[in-house]
């Protein structure tokens, strides 16, 4: 069946374009992008009339999401969390091997991905865990992880345990082609911390987590990368001086990418305090941070030398959230908040332009873990995300489709939002009130 | 800037200093003024708080604290209950906030809390509608210590504005730390912070302190000098090389009590560890209040009560 875009702002930057294109979607696949194609309504085909100002971007990729199953389902299954990915506009989602039991062999990874084709809805990407159990002894079977499906490994939720298991990481990925992602923090400097390390901790008389805990396990890591040739790609980044880090290895010419996650390029450890002292919708890992961090993130974000923008989707159950801050896990929800917040905090307020988004949230993730997308070359895959970048959002926690509700943006309102999702040339989302003149297929 | 009383506590809960007004302070000061007359008198109780329940839910183990609140409770005339953590459904794994829910849901009026959790009181006082009286939550605050330690200068000094004090131990981990910091800058007090360079959080100093890592800067001409408990449960992490360097270095002795002026307070929130940030010549010494902070400790505690319960309804407590 042919499906006819007709009159949208095309944005993407993989292939040079950001203008008014009709996209013509053949069988799942681009087929043509360009002015005035003729309607071709053989073969029962469909004319959808695009209103102005809606824009068409290759489709959002979110590398850093937790779906919870196997194990954790009451805080979210693969089908809750892809419903919530294309309610957020994300056509796919990686996601981390740190369920019950930890992704680290095939039969886990088939697991999800058969889960993943039952929901049907966004393109689902497992990450294999680095080390067996992710105990941080011995290398899982990474290439039966790779042969089974999976785009990359890494033991999120702590860092690879030591320096030795990181550079063989480092150098045995390197055979695969796929990235070792690092979630950098130096467990003794961590120790019981709960926030980040500085005066609002103090004040509140919260356990620190300094920035340097993760500057440091970044360090190592992008050393060990330059040493083996691996690609280390830095998760959740959050401290202005990991950001250093990164910059330096890049000017080097080492293989390091990184992402940062929304929260860290627009709240910081004032949360802890106010409006709700101690609420634990604003404790994560890494934690808020000072003003000095996120005015460097967005400045990564600005410049380059940020890669991507990934959520770190981690909900967390109603009851395990509703207890003192120290005993509350780390993590928020943010497949469904993402867009607007960047939408609003990044393209509005003028730090980077569209084309620069959909290169942080479609464009680099596709590269980095070496998937199709991110691109709406003739011959791509048909994941379309739809913007409506004037549509006021008020995000309502009730509302989230996700299983879990844990979010410090409830009533927070962006001016930005998802018209509709796009997998494969089918409409798997439409967001409510964006103006797309059509319903899910 | 001692300011004039107020008339009454604009929060329903008494969740840490940082929530008061220096009105609201020296309302309860000098409340506790008149609490202190009760305690004086053969017949140790009013009936101010009869009729009312009050549940101390200690979560931590506590004997002057808690003791303090009972005895304070009484003489108000309130139903009293200790709820004994070790007899409790916590270790069956109750959680904290359903563990208040069953006792929100016997209506009491105030639940006073001690938690080791910082922040335990702000997550009871969103759930229940019993006024929450902060007992010492984690490395928070805790309030009444404060109070108490303020009411205590001022009977001595008869001021708190531009009194030096100098605050000494595990200024990390200490919520005793913490609220007589906020309570004695509101009330316009010189404060200096001493302690060693691993226990002394980072921005201390924005809440309006000196932080000094020498001990004979931090008591040089202070009016008031406060040793701060180093918790021997807490130091495995090795923050000092030990007890016998610790006390070498930061313990107050005689010699150094010599550096403040004469007639300087000691003070202590207890319990004290004698030989290590203490010598025990100094906590017996003739310029140590450390029994008179425990004794002046129900007065404030009773003041803190009655305010919160709205003053008095029919009866006056002079």
């Amino acid at each position: 069946m042919k499906r006819l875009l007709r009159g949208g702002r095309v944005v993407d930057p993989a292939n040079g374009i950001d203008g008014q294109f009709d996209v013509l979607i053949e069988r799942g696949r681009i087929a043509e992008i360009g002015r005035d194609l003729p309607v071709t309504l053989a073969e029962g085909g469909e004319v959808v009339e695009i209103p102005a100002g809606l824009v068409l971007c290759p489709g959002f990729i979110d590398m850093h999401v937790h779906l919870r199953e196997p194990g954790q389902e009451h805080k979210e299954t693969v089908a809750t969390g892809v419903l919530s990915a294309v309610t957020g506009g994300f056509t796919a989602v990686a996601c981390m091997p740190n369920t019950k039991p930890v992704n680290d062999n095939a039969g886990v990874t088939q697991l999800i991905l058969q889960k993943a084709r039952e929901a049907n809805l966004a393109r689902v990407y497992p990450i294999g865990a680095v080390s067996r159990g992710q105990k941080g002894e011995e290398l899982a079977d990474i290439a039966e992880l790779r042969e089974a499906g999976c785009v990359a490994v890494t033991d999120d939720g702590l860092p690879i345990s030591t320096a030795i298991l990181a550079r063989r990481a480092l150098e045995y990925t390197s055979m695969f082609a796929m990235p070792v992602i690092e979630h950098c923090e130096d467990q003794t400097l961590k120790g019981e911390g709960v926030a980040h390390e500085g005066p609002v901790a103090a004040s509140l008389g919260l356990k620190g987590i300094p920035g340097v805990a993760e500057a440091i396990t970044a360090g190592r890591d992008i050393l060990l990368a330059e040493m083996t040739g691996g690609h280390v790609h830095i998760a959740h980044m959050s401290a202005w001086t990991t950001l250093e880090a990164v910059r330096q290895g890049k000017s080097r010419g080492v293989k390091v990418t990184a992402e940062v996650c929304p929260h860290h390029f627009t709240l910081t450890d004032d949360m802890l305090a106010a409006p709700v002292p101690y609420d634990t919708n604003t404790k994560m890992n890494p934690p808020l941070r000072e003003a000095r961090d996120r005015d460097s993130m967005l400045s990564g974000i600005a410049d380059g030398s940020v890669d991507v923008i990934a959520t770190d989707h981690a909900p967390h159950h109603y009851d395990e959230k509703n207890v003192e801050f120290d005993r509350a896990p780390f993590g928020i929800v943010g497949l469904e908040t993402a867009v607007p917040i960047c939408l609003d905090r990044l393209v509005r307020s003028g730090v980077i332009r569209l084309p620069r988004l959909v290169e942080l949230m479609s464009v680099n993730p596709a590269r980095i873990l070496n998937l199709h997308g991110g691109s709406l070359a003739t011959g791509a895959v048909a994941d379309i995300t739809v913007l409506a970048p004037e549509l006021p959002v008020t995000i309502d926690r009730a509302a989230l489709k996700s299983k879990s509700k844990n979010t410090p943006y409830h009533g927070w309102t962006f001016t930005g939002g998802v018209a509709a999702t796009i997998v494969g040339g089918r409409i798997v989302h439409v967001g409510a009130d964006s103006g797309w003149p059509t319903g899910r297929d | 800037m001692e300011a004039v009383a107020a008339t009454a506590l604009s929060h329903r809960n008494l969740l840490g200093i940082a929530d008061l007004t220096p009105e609201e302070i020296v309302l309860i000061l000098d409340t506790a003024e008149a609490m202190k007359e009760v305690g004086r008198r053969a017949i140790k109780k009013v009936p101010t708080l009869r009729g009312r329940t009050v549940v101390n839910l200690f979560f931590e183990p506590s004997t002057r604290t808690r003791t303090s609140f009972e005895i304070a409770e009484k003489r108000l005339s309130a139903d009293t209950l200790n709820v004994a953590i070790a007899t409790s459904s916590v270790v069956k794994g109750e959680t904290l906030v359903d563990t208040a829910l069953n006792i929100e849901a016997m209506a009491p009026s105030m639940i006073v809390l001690r938690h080791a959790a910082s922040g335990a009181c702000h997550l009871l006082s969103r759930i229940c509608k019993a006024a929450i009286i902060n007992a010492g939550d984690g490395m928070h605050e805790h309030p009444t210590q404060a109070l108490l330690d303020a009411f205590t200068i001022r009977e001595h000094k008869q001021r708190i504005a531009g009194l030096k004090v100098a605050i000494i131990g595990d200024l990390l981990h200490s919520r005793v730390l913490r609220s007589n910091v906020i309570l004695l800058r509101k009330l316009g007090a010189e404060v200096w912070v001493c302690g060693p360079a691993t226990l002394i959080p980072p921005g201390l100093e924005r809440m309006g302190v000196r932080v000094t890592t020498r001990i004979d800067e931090a008591v040089d001409g202070a009016d008031v000098v406060m040793l701060l408990r180093i918790q021997l449960e807490r130091m495995q992490g090795g923050f000092f090389p030990s007890l016998r360097e610790y006390f070498r270095t930061f313990g107050m002795t005689e010699e150094r009590v010599r550096l403040a002026r004469p007639d300087v307070m000691i003070m202590h929130p207890g319990p004290i560890n004698r030989g290590v940030e203490i010598a025990s010549e100094v906590a017996d010494g003739p310029y140590s209040v450390i029994l008179e902070q425990v004794a002046n400790g129900v007065a404030v505690r009773m003041a803190v009560l009655y305010l919160l319960a709205g003053g008095a309804d029919d009866e006056a407590v002079a």
